[in-house]
């Protein structure tokens, strides 16, 4: 019974962090239409970034802004510089992630060299708290809790503020949005950069969990399209389930297959596949 | 035809002129590279399907066929054929899948697809030796000629995608490359002429697994040895990289994207070691300068200095 219950307590920290990589991946994917392939090494950038603000001295959630912010930044600049320039055609588009995605891999390569990093929690979220029978180390409730309030503020951006509504406009039928008067491109940009900024900042909370390395990028890559797949493109309600039932999947799965567990993950995928191409919370294609 | 038969010439004569083990190689390197990138032309240039999983056949013959031989004591014909017809029928499975959808979702399904097969090949320790790989294979005797030489093997290699490459064209020129064309251009359409376009895409996809996974082979004996990294995303990217450098759509384009990316592959990174970095720029650089590729590229550029020159006939014929 315990067992079960440190593995449920664990699933939820890893579905907290599966979100924090997927909310901007679904994002993105809804608007503009393509995959954001440099999006895993957009994590691993913003974890290194983070590993060197700390090492400079400054505290852990500084760090977390500072990779959020770094993040942005770079952003604005792919798709600004890239991806506007070749607008209208997907294709394009997503090569020029992949090969954006190999140019940061390989730079973070040259920077923070080949070994695995490591980024300590803050001293004051170090060791375990008891909870009831539990215990539990209190940085992965502090992930749960950041996830869950990033979770929140982007459902009342979404759903509650006017640029969610344009938003909202602009995924559904980006055409009939500008002809309303709503510039998609500029939306596009604040999209952008939105889904970098978190996906930095949650290669920097994630980084005390799983370490920092080489090849980091393409590990995490398959699992934001996983989530997203799973949950339909564009769909926060989406990556929020698909976080969490891919969570579940990947700890459960480490615990019992370890040697598979990678493989299972990819079994959910597959049957939505089959079942609902649409994924669980998306819609069909016109 | 009689280009083939110069252009097979000419290859024919590059190890007795370039003489040292190094250069012979590397022609043996581009030449699977070429087998490979061909293979994948068929999808993503004819079928307009980009496949991010295309590096899963490639790895996966490899690994079939060193497995049969390290570890199933099979013979090396056997294990070669089995290899291959274990990619081939890889790729009925994962193109049943992946056909589901196309475009975008074409593609993320593919390198989804793509990554269970690596992430196996990885974490598999007990069976695929993880990210050691698995070595130990020897080149056997073919025909009772030994193939471990630098030049033999190169012949052998040549040999293989000479037969490759009239095989594609036989295809690209058949009425089924034409439908699958019409597939790509004109979907609807083609359905409504009573075209099954999912057969037709599945058929090529199959077909070029079963190229790929000849490649793959080839790349096994070649290096003697398979790791996770032949069924890698990043191989797959290689592979894509070199067929819209080269042009998408195109015979030559495939073979003339294979050659450029392994020479500035080994020639470039003996003196620099951020050949990915390098792989991404050209990536960018590409995409935004010559998105339809160096051969069709070059041959618009020529056409217009030559105003006299043939016009292109318009459903562009698979030309060499």
């Amino acid at each position: 019974m315990h067992a079960w219950a440190v593995q449920t307590f664990n699933s939820v920290a890893f579905a907290g962090l599966l979100f924090l990589l997927a909310s901007g991946f679904t994002l993105i994917f809804g608007l503009m239409k393509i995959p954001n392939m440099a999006h895993g090494a957009c994590f691993m950038l913003g974890a290194y970034v983070g590993y060197s603000v700390i090492q400079a001295g400054l505290p852990f959630f500084v760090a977390v802004a500072a990779a959020g912010v770094a993040l942005a930044l770079l952003g604005a600049i792919v798709e600004r510089v890239v991806l506007r320039r070749m607008e209208a055609n997907e294709f394009a588009q997503v090569l020029a992630t992949v090969g954006i995605g190999f140019i940061i891999a390989d730079a973070s390569l040259w920077i923070w060299g080949g070994d695995a990093l490591q980024i300590p929690e803050p001293a004051w979220l170090r060791g375990p708290v008891r909870m009831g029978d539990l215990v539990v180390p209190k940085y992965r409730i502090a992930l749960i809790v950041c996830a869950a309030v990033a979770a929140l503020a982007l459902w009342l951006l979404v759903d509650k503020t006017r640029l969610g509504a344009m938003i909202r406009a602009g995924v559904d039928n980006p055409n009939i949005a500008r002809a309303m008067g709503i510039r998609v491109s500029t939306l596009s940009t604040f999209v952008f950069c939105l889904g970098s900024a978190l996906v930095g900042m949650g290669g920097v909370l994630g980084a005390p969990i799983i370490s920092i390395y080489p090849g980091l990028d393409f590990d995490m890559l398959p699992l934001a399209f996983i989530v997203v797949i799973l949950g339909g493109i564009g769909s926060l309600a989406g990556a929020f389930v698909g976080s969490i039932v891919i969570g579940f999947i990947y700890t459960f799965g480490q615990a019992w297959v370890a040697d598979l567990a990678y493989v299972i993950l990819f079994l959910p995928m597959a049957l939505v596949l089959i079942v609902r191409p649409q994924g669980l919370f998306g819609r069909p294609a016109a | 035809m009689k280009h083939v038969v110069i252009g097979t010439a000419l290859l024919a004569l590059v190890p007795i002129l370039l003489g040292s083990n190094f250069y012979i190689n590397l022609g043996t390197q581009i030449l699977i590279a070429a087998i490979f990138a061909s293979s994948y032309n068929m999808i993503a240039g004819w079928g307009g399907l980009i496949s991010f999983g295309h590096a899963a056949f490639f790895g996966a013959a490899g690994y079939g066929a060193a497995l049969l031989v390290l570890k199933g004591g099979f013979g090396h014909l056997a294990a070669a054929l089995l290899g291959i017809l274990f990619a081939t029928a890889l790729a009925g499975v994962i193109g049943a899948l992946a056909l589901r959808a196309t475009g975008i979702g074409f593609l993320m399904i593919t390198l989804a697809l793509g990554q269970i097969l690596w992430g196996l090949s990885y974490r598999w320790v007990s069976v695929t030796g993880g990210d050691n790989g698995l070595t130990g294979l020897t080149r056997p005797k073919l025909l009772g000629l030994s193939i471990d030489g630098a030049g033999a093997y190169y012949y052998l290699t040549l040999a293989v995608a000479v037969v490759a490459f009239l095989s594609i064209r036989q295809f690209a020129g058949s009425s089924l490359g034409a439908s699958l064309r019409g597939s790509r251009d004109q979907p609807r359409r083609m359905s409504a002429l009573g075209f099954d376009v999912w057969l037709i895409r599945w058929i090529t996809f199959v077909y070029a697994g079963f190229w790929a996974g000849v490649a793959g082979l080839l790349f096994l004996y070649y290096h003697r040895f398979v790791s996770p990294h032949s069924l890698s995303i990043a191989e797959s990217a290689e592979v894509l990289l070199m067929v819209i450098l080269g042009g998408a759509g195109t015979l030559s384009g495939p073979i003339v994207g294979a050659a450029i990316i392994v020479l500035v592959r080994n020639l470039v990174s003996a003196y620099v070691e951020h050949w990915p970095m390098l792989l991404g720029a050209l990536f960018l650089l590409v995409i935004m300068f010559v998105p339809e590729g160096l051969v069709p590229g070059l041959a618009t550029r020529l056409r217009a200095l030559r105003p006299s020159g043939r016009k292109p006939t318009i459903p562009a014929p698979p030309s060499a």
